[in-house]
């Protein structure tokens, strides 16, 4: 098996279907650099990212799959999966080699394992749309912290710039230490240096406004009164917001 | 803006306002232009839930509790004792701003107990959707309720600045209604909306000539009626809905299961459960109107006035119409596809796309994610092994609802129960 090494982006994973094509490599095997579990047996080969090179094999890819089909490869992508790389790369040989367009085969094991894996993206993309909670800092800018499952919030900068057109606002993930920052003009990404004391109530009053604090409070107190308490059912409640959630929502902690 | 004072409005008002079931934030399409605040053109989005499980997606308030009626089956009726409070239309305005920005909600639902007169109420809640619209530059989803004996006007006016408007019919029958709200005439709530089904129409007919409509009421109206409050039948329920949907154009009927809130002799005492798995099968047979191509005559008839509880409407209606099964999945049509029971909108549409490149089978459906337990006794496919046809339709519930307690167990023994009742059936 030859094991090519990408630096971890969309691109030095789209130079790397370009190699493989390039070298004609049969029994390839695309994996993150990070990953460096070599084995004796195989050969290793370290890709070198170039963009015109990706491009070109994203062109190609655009002749066989449509805008949405498209989207799902991004998607999977970005869903960090182990070897979810190979099932890309199954799947584009798949695409490329055939006269039809082959992405609603789901018989197919790697067009139906993109479909779905594709699917946990956007459900993860959604639930970012709607559990990141702002708070207004004491120097104005909204400021959410997160820690989604995959790396989703490149699909969630479009639907916060398009809602939060007037006013500064940063969605930081913690997990994978970069955050998405809007300007009032693009968002960007940005890296920052995140205090731990930041999501400590008892530290609040450091950095937001008293203001903040109180509609918080206010939002708590809507979540309360909103229960029907008769119609109780936490099962439900923990399907809908699985606890891993539970620490960025203001209304559960409060 | 006084804290406490607000805090506590709103524990009122919120707490008041949790019977009202609709909260979808969907279906519109208000693009942020101008560089304002909000967008509502996507789909809607559920930014938390209660305890008992339900979205919340809309900040959902009444404006006040105050009311001249006196409704059996409400809450807010004029003869029960509770705190009442009142919103002013700037703090209204003021928690849904903070509260949008904030990434709580999707924006406004408001509601209102009846002060005065009809008009005089809904001339407020147009107050607030108008002040959110053109000072807050607000596009956020806002969801009104139309008053019952609202004039055209003022319905008119909602209409250019919410999304969505809903009168709640509440009783599904006129008998019902007479009984628990005799001060309540069913014209009443229906010439609201009436009005906006025909400024909606107007809407649609002038935007294929203009491009510079106002829009008017993008999310459509929707309605709500009570579940059990007065010994209603199912079909009752069901045919009031289908009529409301057809002569409306309505987008939703939401069911809410009766909670008891009163010793009033006329309703379910206090402590009577909530007929939640009832409001469930209406809900079902509902989306069974709206997306799987049903007539209720199919589904209920006076032969067949109340839905089965321990089974689905589909597997119900299934179960009364076995000689339209077993039918090829490879080859019958999406109508049928649909009525199959364990098949829903999604996996037809999955097992339409995947059917072309080659003929599916047992193996097949289960990956693409039918739920194989109920629709292997309706289907057949690319295989030699199928479900026998010479069951009858009790023996076909009992085996189904056997295999439904064994929801947790591997799907390896759900595969090996196909191919064992086949052995037994053919031994």
């Amino acid at each position: 098996m030859t094991i090519l090494k990408y630096d971890g982006t969309f691109e030095g994973f789209l130079s790397a279907v370009f190699h493989c094509y390039e070298n004609k490599i049969d029994d390839a095997s695309i994996l993150k650099k990070v990953y460096s579990a070599s084995t004796f047996f195989d050969t290793e080969e370290e890709i070198i990212t170039n963009p015109l090179k990706a491009k070109r094999v994203w062109k190609g890819i655009s002749k066989k799959i449509s805008a949405e089909g498209k989207k799902k490869l991004y998607k999977s992508f970005l869903s960090e999966v182990i070897e979810v790389e190979n099932i890309m790369l199954g799947y584009i040989k798949r695409a490329l080699s055939s006269e039809k367009n082959i992405e609603t085969d789901f018989t197919d094991y790697n067009v139906l394992t993109i479909d779905k894996i594709a699917k946990k993206v956007s459900r993860e993309k959604h639930r970012m749309d709607a559990f990141v909670r702002f708070r207004l800092t004491q120097d104005g800018i909204y400021f959410a912290t997160v820690e989604p499952d995959f790396n989703v919030l490149p699909l969630n900068a479009d639907h916060f710039k398009k809602r939060y057109a007037d006013q500064k606002w940063i969605i930081y993930d913690l997990k994978r230490k970069y955050g998405i920052y809007y300007n009032l003009e693009n968002v960007e990404m940005v890296t920052l240096e995140i205090s731990s004391t930041i999501n400590q109530k008892s530290q609040a009053s450091q950095y937001f406004t008293i203001e903040e604090i109180q509609f918080q409070q206010l939002w708590g107190n809507y979540f309360k009164s909103s229960n029907i308490v008769s119609r109780k059912n936490m099962e439900l409640h923990v399907k809908h917001i699985p606890k891993r959630y539970w620490k960025y929502l203001s209304e559960k902690n409060c | 803006m006084d804290f406490e004072r607000i805090k506590e409005k709103l524990s009122i008002l919120a707490d008041a306002a949790k019977y009202d079931v609709s909260c979808s934030s969907s279906g519109s399409n208000r693009k942020n232009n101008n560089k304002g605040l909000g967008n509502s053109s996507g789909m809607g989005i559920c930014h938390s839930y209660t305890e008992d499980g339900r979205c919340v997606s809309l900040l959902k308030i009444l404006l006040t509790n105050h009311c001249i009626f006196d409704c059996a089956y409400c809450v807010t009726r004029k003869s029960n004792d509770i705190k009442r409070a009142a919103f002013q239309i700037q703090e209204v305005v003021d928690l849904t701003i903070n509260f949008y920005r904030r990434n709580y909600i999707e924006g406004l639902f408001l509601s209102s107990g009846i002060f005065k007169n009809a008009d005089y109420t809904m001339e407020r809640l147009v107050a607030v959707a108008k002040k959110l619209r053109e000072e807050e530059n607000f596009n956020g989803y806002i969801h009104l309720k139309s008053i019952p004996g609202a004039s055209d006007e003022l319905m008119r006016e909602a209409g250019l600045y919410a999304d969505r408007l809903s009168v709640n019919i509440e009783i599904p029958t006129e008998k019902g209604l007479k009984l628990l709200a005799p001060d309540k005439d069913r014209k009443d709530f229906i010439k609201p909306m009436e009005k906006v089904k025909n400024e909606i129409i107007q809407y649609k007919s002038e935007r294929k000539l203009l491009k510079k409509v106002p829009i008017y009421a993008p999310a459509g109206q929707s309605t709500q009626m009570i579940v059990g409050a007065s010994g209603e039948t199912d079909a009752e329920i069901m045919y009031t809905s289908a009529y409301f949907y057809k002569s409306f154009n309505l987008k939703r009927v939401y069911y809410s299961g009766y909670i008891p809130i009163s010793h009033d002799h006329r309703l379910p005492s206090i402590g009577t459960a909530v007929p939640l798995l009832r409001e469930n099968r209406l809900y079902q047979t509902d989306w069974l109107l709206r997306f799987y191509g049903f007539d209720i005559r199919e589904l209920l008839n006076s032969d067949f006035p109340n839905l089965e509880s321990d089974i689905d409407p589909k597997l119900s209606w299934a179960l009364r119409n076995l000689d339209q099964f077993p039918i090829d999945i490879n080859k019958a049509d999406t109508r049928m596809l649909l009525r199959v029971p364990g098949l829903g909108t999604k996996s037809v549409h999955k097992i339409i796309q995947a059917r072309r490149y080659r003929n599916l089978n047992w193996e097949n459906l289960k990956s693409i994610g039918a739920s194989l337990n109920r629709a292997k006794y309706f289907i057949t496919c690319d295989s030699r092994i199928f479900e026998t046809k010479d069951r009858t339709a009790a023996q076909l519930k009992g085996l189904i609802l056997n295999n439904a307690t064994s929801k947790f167990s591997s799907t390896l023994s759900a595969q090996l129960n196909l191919f064992e009742s086949q052995t037994i059936n053919s031994a």
